[in-house]
């Protein structure tokens, strides 16, 4: 990828920020979520929850399924590919895609291989527990890091689990001696260079975003205040009583997530959230899917 | 000097912190109550159907607008550029619409077109541009002065206390284009 795309891609991402990107599933709730103010839309057959009720594999969703969605609305659409399915990719990024998520929500296609995102235009957002994970996506080419969470549930346990662990560990490394930081590289498996960013910059060299389980604007000002730069919402809004409230709301807590008066009118009267499943009622476990 | 970051959506901490390097200070705009005393405003890159709906819910357009046609310098990127403009040729919605130009929304496509190039800024010289998503403005009243153009598309303009750009220049570490802002607002910063 040449230094002017990497700006580009990554640039994106940095416009993105402060806002929700939301899962749809039709031109009619991608207009819906544009309306109630999402920043972005992410384009799929069928939102976590779903996918986790219907078992079987998962795979990229109909390309015109998601042209519908991008001739619906003016902001950003993104849709999933496989992990590790490089010719998903190349058909997304085909009918113009504006980023792509190589998703642990759908089957992975590859266990060993993630995509070579370098070797793309288009930019692509990966999932991440932890900062090995994050820096191995980023040296394949990422542009954005989310947390994985645990998608489809309505729980937020482990998005806060994986926010706080990258956090310490941005914190561990921006604190050590630089004689240190080749160890570092080593342990956690990715270049020097990337370490090095992280210790100079205390921070991620891309924009990181919270993901998996966020169903009320609480858990969205939480997934903020925890130091997310803005949230993705997949099963819990369109998974509710009032999507197009629910919606709004959870806009407005990101933009003003340390205002708890404001949260607390804008969690009034959201009729029903998702319903959610614990993280010990379930089977799957898509978290563990591409490290 | 204090300037007023609109920090509903988008990339404003960019923008803070090359204003903070230049020796200013920065309010970050959430609600209506951030709304104080301040010598400019700037508006970030972001989605402006985002920044526009909430610029209206948390009840901060009217106070902004009023301030902006009472003479407040103001200072507009990609979708703050959109929020300025008073006719967009690809969009119903219209915002403060105080700057006398037709705009156009994602004019160059999608992110597949996003792209950088150098070209001549009036005032400055050759400056790196960032086009993300980037509008362009495809026409404006004959008292706008036109800064910037690309490939015969207006991409800058000034136009009393306004400054709008269809571009990035937070994305980058050229901060002249963050200085020119300074210098219109016409005082220097307090050193820190």
């Amino acid at each position: 990828m040449e230094k002017s795309q990497n700006i580009l891609n990554r640039g994106l991402a940095q416009m993105l920020k402060g806002g929700v990107i939301m899962d749809v599933t039709t031109p009619e709730q991608a207009k819906i979520a544009e309306e109630a103010g999402a920043c972005a839309v992410m384009a799929l057959e069928r939102i976590p929850a779903d996918i986790r009720a219907a078992g079987g594999v998962s795979r990229m969703s109909d390309p015109k399924m998601i042209k519908g969605i991008q001739n619906a609305v003016s902001i950003p659409v993104m849709a999933k590919c496989r992990i590790g399915h490089f010719v998903e990719a190349q058909i997304l990024e085909a009918i113009d895609i504006d980023y792509i998520d190589e998703s642990e929500v759908l089957s992975p296609a590859d266990d060993i291989y993630h995509i070579n995102k370098l070797s793309f235009k288009v930019p692509f957002v990966c999932g991440a527990r932890d900062l090995g994970e994050a820096l191995r996506r980023i040296n394949e080419g990422a542009s954005m890091i989310r947390t994985k969470g645990e998608p489809g549930t309505g729980d937020i346990i482990q998005a806060v689990r994986h926010m706080r662990k990258m956090n310490s560990e941005i914190a561990r490394i921006s604190s050590m001696r630089e004689d240190e930081l080749f160890e570092a590289a080593k342990s956690l498996q990715v270049p020097y260079e990337l370490i090095l960013y992280v210790h100079n910059n205390q921070k991620l060299p891309v924009v990181n975003f919270a993901a998996g389980g966020i169903a009320t604007p609480a858990d969205a000002a939480l997934m903020m205040q925890l130091g997310a730069e803005g949230v993705f919402v997949g099963s819990g809004i369109f998974k509710s009583g009032n999507p197009s409230k629910r919606a709004n709301s959870i806009v407005k807590a990101v933009t003003n997530y340390t205002d708890a008066a404001l949260i607390a009118k804008l969690s009034e009267d959201l009729g029903e959230a998702m319903v959610g499943i614990n993280e010990k009622e379930i089977e799957l476990i898509m978290e563990e899917r591409g490290i | 000097m204090k300037i007023g970051v609109l920090c509903v959506q988008g990339a404003f901490i960019e923008h803070i912190k090359i204003f903070e390097k230049l020796g200013a200070d920065c309010i970050c705009l959430r609600q209506k109550s951030d709304i104080t005393h301040i010598d400019g405003l700037v508006l970030p890159g972001g989605e402006s159907t985002t920044q526009g709906k909430l610029l209206h819910e948390l009840n901060m357009f009217e106070p902004l607008k009023e301030k902006i046609i009472n003479g407040l310098p103001v200072f507009a990127t990609c979708a703050g550029l959109i929020l300025l403009s008073e006719k967009l040729t690809n969009d119903t919605n219209i915002y403060f619409g105080t700057l006398p130009i037709t705009t156009k929304r994602n004019a160059y496509g999608r992110q597949s077109d996003s792209f950088q190039t150098t070209a001549h800024f009036k005032g400055i010289g050759n400056y790196l541009m960032t086009f993300i998503r980037a509008p362009y403005i495809e026409s404006t009243d004959s008292s706008v002065d036109v800064l910037a153009t690309v490939n015969n598309k207006i991409v800058a303009v000034k136009y009393k206390n306004q400054l709008g750009l269809a571009f990035h220049p937070e994305l980058g570490d050229d901060i002249r284009i963050h200085q020119y802002f300074i210098d219109m607002i016409g005082h220097k910063p307090l050193p820190h």
